[in-house]
């Protein structure tokens, strides 16, 4: 509206200001964000250090601006998702949050139009050319672009000592078939074929079996809602999960990740199947050697295709400070601040320009794969189904787990895809 | 005789916390049962205006007649296993250790202070402990290994065997059983008391209850295919926890209560030749009731409302121990179906309203006729 009433060489000054401004010095102009930015995750404890390392270096760079680093602890976000949604439905939305990428943040907050469209951030930054295409999809809707991804985890890895298997005369299996026939002599020495931790662990495990029986194509189809879970490829998946559950821990439901883990490094399991922070665990936490002490391999039947999820970030319409919540995303969108950041979290760069030599050996590897695999999405973690569709999955889990019937099995998670708008 | 001021200061007294009360409490209380008849947590739940439509009464009739809330069923079967069995045995425990303090043991205070200081533990503190303790590859299981015994094999809160099993198909029937025989009970009291009208009342209700079942509840169709409930031995760990945490709490209830039975009944029992456990049985029990009312009403609403000792010990996606709360956490937060999820937050209010207005009601009424 002033620039209506302003004399036409006064615009004209202002544009020529302003065309300086962003053609000599862009980064002067960037750096001219100011104030407090509050930052919502539940990065605390032993992932706290990462988030602090890029926390310092954005600060570092615009002294101007205060980060409030405001986490809420709690597995997987059990806690902060709650406190989160009070925050929103209150009005009071933070800077910007922690959302796994993909339908988890797009089922739940783009839906109820509480995002804004990222798309221009995107394109000034030219990620559309840095990033996987098959991950702007995860993250995209026909709407726009609604989060800035800041790691990858694998979910579909299976976890082994080699020198116990060797102890036991059996090799990583290929498929789920090679599997079932290793199982019986693991079983004969006493040992458990493979570990199992509490519900969530048990979905993780069957997505990397359904993936296994269905593909990446007909995995996609069952959440775009042209596979139906009753559909008889999907309800083998079931009868598979319920053959491979026969050669797991009887006392699973009490066992968090990090024990099923363990259960394969004190040679009480064989195998165990977890997302790659399992690694981070084995070589930060256990101090293992990556590929000597512990190894690892895609899921079987699963060889080249990555089953990703991603902790991304995104900005709140009504966010307080959205000059200063872009810069940040403009920073965790970086090469660098990723480079920074993915070592110390033990996960992967999304970016396919990442600097692998920062990594360790298990990171590079998973990158490679990153960089030449499928691209498919994690329902355990968040990206290809809604939360209200998740909830319900872990109950269909536990009924599955209680039952073992698959075709109930089937039936309910055709319900509740149905419930939730799966497809839709 | 009170002066107008005095009342006006009174009202002015009263007044805010009043209004807190009837907005914070009750306003809510309102607004939970409004949305627990709505479906808000249809797609955009989150959005700034909800699209919410009053559905009446499906949400309910989707928790107890619907395919996909079997898992609520059986929350609330493990409700009633959890309070029966926590509200019994920490009476039990309480009593047992009540009674045994109450010999004038050495050390009293002592002990008094060892069994009442689980209590001041929180009930997450409290299952963190147990829930290293049950590790079914670990803790008490290993136990019997320090003395050479083979290690126990029971798989404390991760077990899914189920005992007791009814058809949830049944429940009318039940429920119509249960009336006819506490209206039976409510009948034989009142005739034997000489509250003869009441009685035939009663009587008549009971009858009434009974052809019902039998004529109507038959044939009422709750769900088309069976479903099993049943007690789940894992909550059987959980059972442990709570007693263990509370029962202390009992022994103080209990102890107060023994201490003030005047020593002049006791005497007179002594007198009379009473032996101890007659002394214990017909003296001491009796007098003893309304301090057992108090302590089932206070340890009942506790377990109706169980939530975090539950959390914290067997996770929240373990259905085997799973209760309401955890569910009506996990729909309304994880699912983002706040009408459902305020639906089984109903089912609670009027689970924890059925225990605790009758007492209300008989305090009140028992301080009117004093």
């Amino acid at each position: 509206m002033e620039v209506h009433r302003m004399k036409p060489r006064w615009s004209l000054l202002l544009i020529g200001t302003l065309l300086s401004i962003l053609l000599v010095a862009p980064t002067a102009a960037l750096a001219q964000a100011t104030g407090e930015v509050e930052i919502f995750s539940w990065w605390a404890g032993d992932e706290g250090p990462a988030l602090e390392a890029i926390i310092r270096e954005f600060e570092a760079r615009h002294p101007g601006v205060r980060i409030n680093n405001a986490t809420v602890t709690g597995g997987a976000g059990v806690n902060a998702k709650a406190v989160l949604k009070t925050r929103m439905l209150g009005g009071d939305p933070p800077g910007t949050f922690q959302v796994h990428a993909g339908q988890e943040l797009i089922g739940t907050w783009v839906i109820a139009r509480r995002m804004e469209d990222l798309t221009f951030l995107f394109e000034e930054q030219g990620w559309f050319d840095v990033f996987p295409a098959g991950l702007i999809d995860l993250i995209s809707t026909e709407e726009g672009v609604w989060s800035v991804p800041v790691n990858i985890h694998r979910s579909n890895v299976m976890w082994y000592i080699p020198e116990n298997l060797e102890r036991w005369g059996v090799s990583v299996p290929k498929t789920w078939e090679e599997f079932l026939e290793i199982a019986p002599v693991l079983k004969a020495q006493g040992v458990i074929p493979l570990s199992l931790g509490e519900n969530w662990t048990a979905t993780h495990l069957w997505e990397s079996v359904a993936l296994a029986v269905l593909g990446p194509e007909k995995w996609q189809q069952l959440w775009t809602g042209e596979l139906p879970f009753t559909a008889p490829e999907a309800v083998a998946v079931w009868d598979l999960f319920g053959r491979i559950l026969e050669y797991t821990n009887a006392d699973a439901a009490s066992l968090s990740w990090q024990q099923a883990t363990d259960m394969i490094v004190t040679g009480e399991a064989a195998f165990n199947i977890m997302g790659d922070w399992a690694a981070g665990y084995m070589a930060t936490t256990l101090g293992l050697e990556p590929g000597k002490d512990y190894g690892w391999a895609p899921s079987p039947g699963t060889e080249g295709i990555f089953m990703m999820l991603s902790d991304s970030f995104g900005l709140p319409v009504g966010a307080p400070n959205r000059d200063g919540v872009l810069e940040w995303l403009r920073w965790i969108g970086s090469r660098e601040a990723q480079d920074i950041f993915n070592p110390l979290k033990g996960s992967i760069s999304p970016r396919l320009d990442s600097d692998l030599s920062k990594y360790g050996p298990y990171a590079q590897s998973a990158a490679r794969d990153w960089q030449t695999n499928v691209i498919v999405g994690s329902l355990a973690h968040g990206v290809v189904a809604n939360e209200q569709f998740m909830n319900d999955f872990a109950t269909v889990m536990e009924i599955f787990l209680a039952t073992r019937n698959s075709q109930a099995a089937a039936n309910a998670a055709q319900a509740i895809a149905i419930q939730s708008g799966i497809g839709r | 005789m009170k002066s107008r001021q005095d009342r006006l200061i009174a009202i002015a007294m009263i007044t805010p916390s009043l209004i807190l009360l009837a907005v914070f409490v009750y306003g809510f209380i309102g607004q939970t049962l409004y949305v627990s008849m709505s479906d808000w947590g249809r797609q955009a739940a989150l959005a700034l205006d909800p699209d919410i439509s009053f559905i009446g009464l499906d949400n309910f009739r989707e928790l107890f007649t619907g395919l996909l809330d079997v898992r609520f069923r059986q929350d609330l079967v493990n409700m009633l296993a959890f309070s029966v069995l926590f509200v019994a045995g920490c009476l039990l425990m309480g009593l047992v250790l009540a009674t045994l303090l109450e010999q004038g043991i050495r050390g009293e205070g002592f002990f008094r202070t060892v069994f009442l200081f689980p209590m001041s533990l929180s009930f997450i503190v409290t299952g963190t402990i147990w829930r290293w303790m049950l590790q079914p590859r670990g803790g008490v299981n290993v136990l019997p290994t320090l003395v050479g015994l083979p290690r126990i094999e029971f798989a404390w809160l991760t077990s899914r065997d189920q005992v007791w099993q009814w058809n949830w198909q049944d429940v009318p029937q039940i429920l119509g059983i249960l009336a006819a025989v506490t209206c039976l009970v409510l009948a034989a009291r009142w005739w034997l008391t000489g509250g003869r009208t009441k009685a035939v009342v009663a009587g008549v209700l009971a009858a009434a209850a009974l052809v019902w079942t039998f004529t109507v509840a038959v044939r009422i169709e709750v769900l088309p295919f069976p479903e099993y409930h049943g007690f789940n031995l894992a909550l059987i760990g959980i059972v442990v926890a709570a007693v263990w945490q509370m029962s202390g709490y009992t022994m103080a209830l209990f102890l107060a209560g023994l201490r003030g039975i005047p020593d002049e009944l006791r005497e007179a029992a002594r007198v009379d030749g009473c032996s101890w456990w007659q002394m214990y049985r017909y003296v001491e029990l009796p007098l003893l009731k309304p301090i057992i009312w108090s302590a089932v009403i206070i340890l009942g609403h506790i377990a109706l409302k169980a939530f975090d000792l539950v959390f914290v010990m067997a996770g929240p996606d373990n259905a085997a121990t799973s209760v309401p709360a955890i569910s009506m956490y996990l729909t309304t937060f994880r699912g983002n179906q706040f009408g459902k999820g305020a639906a089984i937050a109903v089912v609670l209010l009027v689970l924890v309203s059925l225990l605790i207005i009758p007492y209300l009601v008989s305090t009140f009424r028992s301080r009117g006729e004093a």
